[in-house]
């Protein structure tokens, strides 16, 4: 049995330790907001809140989570990750849209840590991969977003 | 073997468009339940009592923005009320009993083209049925009743209704003729920018593209595919997986195996572990050194002419230019991998995928499960990414094949591994380029290109000795060359080739606009005017051209090792021109500064979502040009993920600045265009920073350091 808290809600699961959270929060959660794309911890789709610090969810054994707090895009409803979601729908930020669950915890991670980003350190922090080209309305979101929490 | 109508939608979705759904945020972009007490305009609209308008898009949202700018077009024309719009996808299956709604193939950068006139019909129709109504109820003349936000006023008498209100009314309304449509100076929507529909359901996870599909008892496969395409399974023992758990089948597929479990992680284990053996044949020794050398060999020998215009070879006179130029095989790379789930059941076949053509996906899964195709049931989803490789969904067709023998509801999705290996990739190519000027000017151009043929490719059809899609942006030249030669060979190796956004616009455009800087070198003519010369029959080009320049501060001085490059071409009825800047370092790394384009597509809809286009075709085509190369090694393609096969980050990304110069043309493409001058563009810029003239891409494989 693994135990797991997801959203503020506890699961026990009968599923092999070494799953990929990204799996489980998707096949056996339902929780579809959290993508694959790469797999191997490149891309970001898959980024998910841990004691809100953003990490790969398709490099994250399950078993390995026992005591910690995982937020998905689903769950996410910091201030920053409001703001965020805001201003995202503001700029008109997504395009497919297949990477933007992932940018938005990125970006949510980095305004609870950082009220005021500058371009360099946004460059530093999104480190996620968009095919769509959406880097330049991300930025601009993130500044409008970085605005909304300074109010 | 495609049916003529699955031949047809794919002879017209010539090329990948972009980008992905909406369908009302927390609804399941399939299974949008139409507003209660919805009353039907026709196959395109249906209006609620409280006015909420639902209208059907029956192109495919794969980020360029179509669940917006669509609906927009009737909106415009209908004088709804836009807040209270909303988009989902027009049923393939209705367009094949009562062709109600066209081709609903996406690409070409086609969608708004296709659809200007007719969808502003739609709503203009619409409008006036509501209004032949109101006026009925009146007892007044129709054209002295007005439209504004969803309400039909008639002025005299100060009565006003809603459309909510009149449109089962309006339902009853024969119109004895069609409306004119609204002069553009009436135009309220359309030319400004609304929030995209799809944005919400975009930024809270709940909008559904295909890999998100959940059904009841639903299981899931992952594949096994022969590394060499075409190449064929030899053995396999399923008793090696069939024992892992939540393991239920292994079955078998054209080229390939897939493992079917009851979770995707265990089914993508098991497919990875389960033993195979391939039959690969003589194509299982070729690789890229072979291809390029038959590719540039074939310029030597026999060459199909495309287009002649004087006489090319005579005229290559005063200072002659030679240039070969080579493009790799590349991937589309979607963020979202190839899927797509499919449920057999009542005679029926029920399969969700994101398509960029529901009617060969249609053909392809009747084909697939042995049925006829009005048995078959596609509903589409957001596409995670499309650029044309979701025109051909053969994931779809393994989908199918698992889900019939295993009898229940099947999820089939790729890695990202299989996803860049089991492309159908923008072909390889050589182009030979050869020039003359004289006293500055041109005066001659030949250009022999040999490349695959996507026809034979993807159709299985002879395409005769020259392609459209293989000439495209040099046949078709806008240059004022007197003398022009363009020829061609197709010639295909065992790696498939397809629509990759812009299609043959995106090598040629390389080609044409590096030499056409090779020939203003030559001539001692800055770039931007000699290409001013050569357009004079071509205001419009000139004007986007002179536009660029002035933006991008062209002509002003840059720090050393900075350069410019200036390109423009013209694709899918628009017209796109690009200055890029680098900074190259002593090194050799290549830094985009800037990108300013400038683009006329004729009219712009949604200035943001058009500007959004722009900045994404700049995007993929820099990514492809700075990085990207499928290679072959053994038959099989090396890269695999994006650590080989890389994605432009955040930080590397350039400030675009996108001009919209729109003029009177007909309404262009712009899903595309943006992309085939990124290349030269930035090949020219590297070309000015530091005299290195990259004619072989990707360009992380020329050496751009200084040399001691
Ligand atoms: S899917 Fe996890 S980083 Fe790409
Ligand atoms: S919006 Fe399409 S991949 Fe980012």
């Amino acid at each position: 049995m693994v135990t797991l808290s997801v959203n503020g809600t506890q699961h026990q699961l009968d599923i092999e330790p070494e799953t990929p959270l990204l799996w489980v929060l998707r096949d056996e959660l339902g929780l579809m907001g959290t993508k694959y794309a790469c797999g191997i911890g490149l891309c970001g789709a898959c980024a998910v809140h841990m004691n809100g610090v953003p990490v790969r969810s398709c490099q994250m054994p399950v078993g390995s989570l026992a005591g910690v707090a995982i937020t998905t895009i689903e769950g996410l409803s910091t201030a920053a990750g409001r703001a965020v979601q805001r201003a995202w729908v503001e700029h008109d930020v997504a395009q497919c849209g297949y990477c933007q669950s992932g940018q938005i915890m990125a970006a949510a991670a980095l305004l609870a840590a950082n009220k005021a980003p500058g371009d360099a350190e946004i460059d530093a922090a999104m480190t996620n991969l968009c095919r769509c080209g959406t880097y330049p309305r991300i930025r601009a979101a993130i500044h409008r977003a970085a605005e909304l929490l300074r109010g | 073997m495609l049916s003529r109508r699955a031949f047809v939608v794919s002879l017209t979705a010539s090329g990948a468009l972009l980008l992905a759904p909406r369908a009302r945020a927390a609804d399941a972009a399939w299974s949008v339940a139409d507003p209660p007490g919805s009353t039907e305009l026709g196959p395109w609209l249906l209006i609620a009592p409280d006015g909420a308008t639902t209208i059907r898009v029956a192109h495919s949202e794969m980020g360029q923005g179509i669940f917006t700018t669509l609906p927009m077009l009737v909106a415009e024309e209908l004088d709804c009320d836009w807040r209270q719009v909303h988009a989902e996808y027009a049923d393939e299956a209705r367009n094949r009993r009562e062709d109600a709604y066209g081709s609903m193939a996406t690409g070409g950068s086609h969608s708004i083209r296709s659809s200007w006139p007719t969808l502003r019909q739609v709503g203009a129709s619409a409008r006036a049925r509501l209004v032949a109504a109101a006026a009925k109820r009146w007892g007044v003349a129709p054209g002295t009743c007005t439209t504004e936000n969803g309400v039909v006023r008639h002025r005299a008498s100060g009565r006003s209704a809603s459309y909510g209100e009149l449109v089962r009314e309006a339902a009853a309304v024969a119109l004895a003729s069609e409306p004119a449509l609204k002069p553009r100076s009436a135009f309220r929507l359309i030319g400004t920018s609304v929030p995209r529909l799809d944005s919400k359901a975009k930024c809270d996870g709940s909008a559904v593209f295909g890999i998100d599909v959940r059904l009841p008892g639903m299981l899931y496969a992952a594949v096994s595919l022969c590394p060499v395409p075409g190449g064929r399974l030899g053995s396999h023992d399923a008793a090696g997986v069939m024992s892992r758990r939540g393991v239920k089948a292994v079955v078998e597929l054209p080229g390939g195996v897939t493992v079917v479990a009851d979770r995707f992680w265990r089914a993508m284990q098991a497919a990875a572990a389960l033993p195979v053996t391939w039959e690969t044949g003589a194509a299982g020794h070729t690789d890229s050194a072979q291809f390029a050398a038959m590719y540039r060999n074939a310029l030597d020998g026999e060459l199909a002419v495309a287009r002649r215009t004087g006489d090319a070879e005579a005229a290559m006179q005063g200072t002659v230019v030679e240039a070969l130029y080579e493009v790799p095989y590349l991937a589309h790379a979607p963020m979202e991998p190839l899927n797509a789930t499919a449920h057999l059941h009542d005679g029926m076949v029920e399969v969700w995928v994101g398509t960029q053509s529901p009617a060969l996906a249609t053909t392809l899964a009747a084909g697939a499960a042995g049925v006829g195709e009005d048995k078959v049931v596609v509903h589409n989803c957001f596409l995670g990414g499309g650029f044309g490789r979701r025109t051909m969904n053969d994931e779809l067709v393994q989908a199918v094949i698992v889900a019939r023998s295993v009898g229940a509801p099947v999820k089939l999705a790729w890695t990202r591994e299989t996803d860049i290996r089991h492309d159908r990739f923008r072909p390889q190519a050589a182009i030979r380029m050869r020039g003359a000027v004289a006293g500055g000017e041109a005066k001659a151009l030949s250009a022999a290109t040999a490349v695959g043929s996507i026809t034979r490719s993807l159709l299985g059809r002879d395409p005769g000795p020259v392609e459209a899609s293989a000439v495209e942006g040099l046949a078709n030249t806008p240059y004022g060359f007197a003398n022009v030669l363009v020829r061609c060979r197709l010639l295909n190796t065992h790696i498939p080739v397809m629509y990759w956004r812009s299609v043959g616009n995106s090598q040629n455009a390389f080609a044409m606009e590096s030499f056409v800087d090779e020939l203003a070198h030559a001539a001692g003519v800055d770039p931007y005017q000699f290409r001013r010369k050569l357009l004079a029959n071509r205001p419009d080009m000139v004007r986007v051209l002179d536009t660029v320049a002035e933006k991008s501060g062209w002509g002003t001085k840059l720090p050393a090792r900075h350069g410019r490059g200036i390109a423009i071409h013209e694709s899918f009825g628009s017209i796109a021109a690009e200055v890029a800047e680098v900074a190259v370092d002593q090194a050799g790394a290549v830094r985009v500064m800037r990108v300013v384009a400038a683009v006329d597509c004729g009219t712009v809809v949604d200035p943001r979502i058009a500007a959004m286009q722009v900045e994404s075709a700049v995007v993929y085509g820099l990514t492809a040009a700075l990085y990207d190369n499928v290679t072959i090694r053994d038959g099989t393609v090396t890269q695999g993920n994006f650590d080989t096969y890389r994605v432009m980050r955040m930080a590397d990304t350039p400030a675009i600045e996108t001009y919209l110069v729109p003029s009177g043309r007909p309404i262009g493409g712009l899903g595309e265009p943006g992309t085939p001058p990124a290349a030269p563009a930035l090949c020219n810029a590297i070309f000015a920073a530091t005299g290195v003239r990259v004619r072989s891409l990707p360009v992380a494989g020329a050496r751009l350091g200084r040399t001691i």
